[in-house]
């Protein structure tokens, strides 16, 4: 398999002494080259961690990450991160958003006419992609979450980076919005041929998306087990329906349940139930 | 719908928490809010309650001004004080900009110098007068230096806390696209702290105003400060009104200007 992301015996500590968490402990994965992983998990199982560590925004205590190979050291333009909000630059309109990494490259290098040709050439071409081209020269609070969230999408991919992270990257919005996002990613994902790492609460999202769905377990954060996804790899919404869909969604969310120590206390619920009877 | 059921419907609707007023209802609150006093005042001076010594009407204090502004050089006293508010003011905010920029950027700055900033923060401006006097004499520049104690270290600690409340998420995203330290600073934080800056600046003008008259009061032979308390002396109570009044006319013209040049700046912010 040519991997494009090995995570391996992967550590990370927060803080020092007794109050210390452990994060993420003995992660080892491999990510394939346009793979598309998801990552799904109880709260405090270190998904959007490691996703960092990814990023190199943290650095891990422990063990590496390597692309292409190589360790990673710190953020790089390889690996392009979309966030769940706030990340835009509300004073600089859509398509000057979108060409924020082109700006911090005119800042450094001598380029050609044809460079900046080539990179505005690219940056019409995303708009077009993310359905942008009527807003370019809005401003982000003047869209609605889901179109703040395809211009995020289209800066993070601007410098064609092999690798694109997305934390919660549709947390914020409505499940419409949200399944018009998925099919746009996908679509994006095929296009591009980006390996997409993608951190969400939602099991659907996940299984929709992913070829592969990890499910991470807390206290200490670690990888639990990893279901690959056996859906046709062209994706329509009526799958969410099919049997096999439900069926692998039952079992994620069981498993989910299991390892977060938290369930409903249904004897408690009928007491107080009797009681206010 | 009685015309009657009508009138309290759309009176209550005025008082919907956090409701909206038409602009033309704003204006009708604001002239009410504006003119009340006003008509208060002269309610008083024309009933004769108060002496006219201590208390005089809107029509003398008009009078006094213009024998002020025709007589005794008016313009100088507004000049000299807008000059010498202007230059305490900008002298704190060339030095308080950058300084509380790197306190709300680099945790060591932070650390070296917020704890000291609040710590002088809470030594009363005014109880340096004495030792401004002996330092700097009582030229210009003590003046301007009273104005600087008074706003400098305000500012210090808000310009920080503006820088601070740049999203964590705008550096990151900056930091993923490649950026170093230098464009994360010029790039994302200082445009996107602008806004809040700008807020800033406007806040501590008001303060500068205060110290100015505090400065004059003590240590001036000329300016708005050092008129009324010449006034005082002479019991010309108009006066003393028509300086307070002037102090606050052209704060508030100082402040329309920082609320246009916002406008101005950010029509992000003001774009839905």
């Amino acid at each position: 398999m040519d991997n494009k992301i090995s995570i391996k015996a992967a550590h990370k500590t927060f803080g020092e002494g007794e109050r210390s968490i452990v994060a993420l402990q003995a992660v080892d994965l491999d990510i394939a080259r346009n793979e598309f992983v998801t990552f799904v998990g109880a709260s405090g199982c270190g998904k959007s961690t490691l996703l960092r560590c990814i990023g190199g925004l943290e650095s891990l205590s422990s063990g590496s990450i390597e692309v292409d190979g190589a360790a990673i050291n710190g953020p790089g333009v390889d690996r392009a991160m979309v966030f769940q909000h706030y990340s835009l630059y509300p004073w600089l309109t859509v398509m000057d958003n979108i060409k924020f990494t082109r700006q911090l490259q005119a800042g450094r290098e001598d380029l050609t006419s044809a460079d900046v040709e080539a990179a505005s050439g690219r940056a019409d071409a995303l708009l077009d992609l993310m359905g942008l081209t009527h807003v370019r020269d809005a401003y982000p609070n003047q869209l609605s979450g889901g179109m703040q969230q395809r211009v995020a999408i289209a800066r993070a991919l601007l410098p064609r980076p092999q690798i694109l992270l997305m934390d919660e990257p549709f947390g914020a919005l409505d499940a419409q919005t949200r399944e018009v996002m998925h099919d746009l990613i996908l679509h994006v994902s095929k296009l591009e041929k980006t390996t997409i790492v993608f951190v969400t609460h939602d099991v659907e999202e996940a299984i929709y998306l992913g070829q592969r769905v990890v499910v991470m377990a807390p206290r200490p954060g670690r990888i639990d087990s990893i279901y690959p996804v056996e859906l046709p790899a062209k994706r329509d919404q009526d799958m969410k329906l099919s049997s096999e869909f439900l069926q692998q969604k039952k079992a994620i969310l069981h498993r989910i349940r299991e390892t977060s120590g938290m369930r409903t206390d249904y004897e408690l619920l009928e007491r107080m139930t009797r009681q206010a009877e | 719908m009685s015309s009657h059921h009508k009138i309290v419907t759309s009176w209550n609707s005025l008082w919907v928490i956090r409701g909206h007023l038409s602009s033309r209802t704003y204006l009708m609150f604001a002239l009410f809010g504006m003119l009340v006093p006003l008509a208060a005042w002269w309610g008083v001076s024309v009933s004769g309650w108060m002496d006219k010594v201590f208390m005089p009407g809107p029509a003398d204090v008009l009078s006094r001004t213009y024998v002020w502004f025709k007589e005794d050089d008016l313009m100088h006293d507004v000049w000299i004080s807008t000059y010498r508010v202007i230059a305490g003011f900008s002298l704190s905010a060339v030095l308080a900009i950058p300084l509380g920029l790197m306190i709300g950027t680099y945790r060591p700055v932070q650390a070296m110098l917020e704890p000291l900033t609040d710590f002088i923060r809470y030594m009363p401006a005014v109880a340096f007068i004495p030792l401004v006097m002996l330092w700097v004499g009582i030229d210009e520049s003590s003046k301007i230096a009273i104005i600087f104690i008074g706003t400098f270290f305000q500012m210090v600690l808000m310009v920080a806390e503006d820088v601070r409340r740049v999203p964590i998420t705008q550096i990151e995203a900056a930091q993923t696209m490649g950026a170093n330290r230098r464009e994360i600073v010029s790039l994302v934080i200082v445009p996107s702290a602008k806004p809040a800056l700008l807020d800033t600046l406007r806040v501590t003008m008001g303060w500068a105003w205060t110290y100015l008259v505090v400065a004059e009061l003590v240590a001036a032979n000329s300016g708005l400060g050092y008129s009324i308390l010449r006034a005082q002396r002479f019991m010309q109570t108009d006066k003393i009104f028509a300086g307070i009044i002037l102090i606050g006319l052209i704060g508030l013209a100082i402040d329309q200007l920082f609320r246009w040049l916002h406008r101005k700046n950010f029509p992000w912010m003001y774009k839905k």
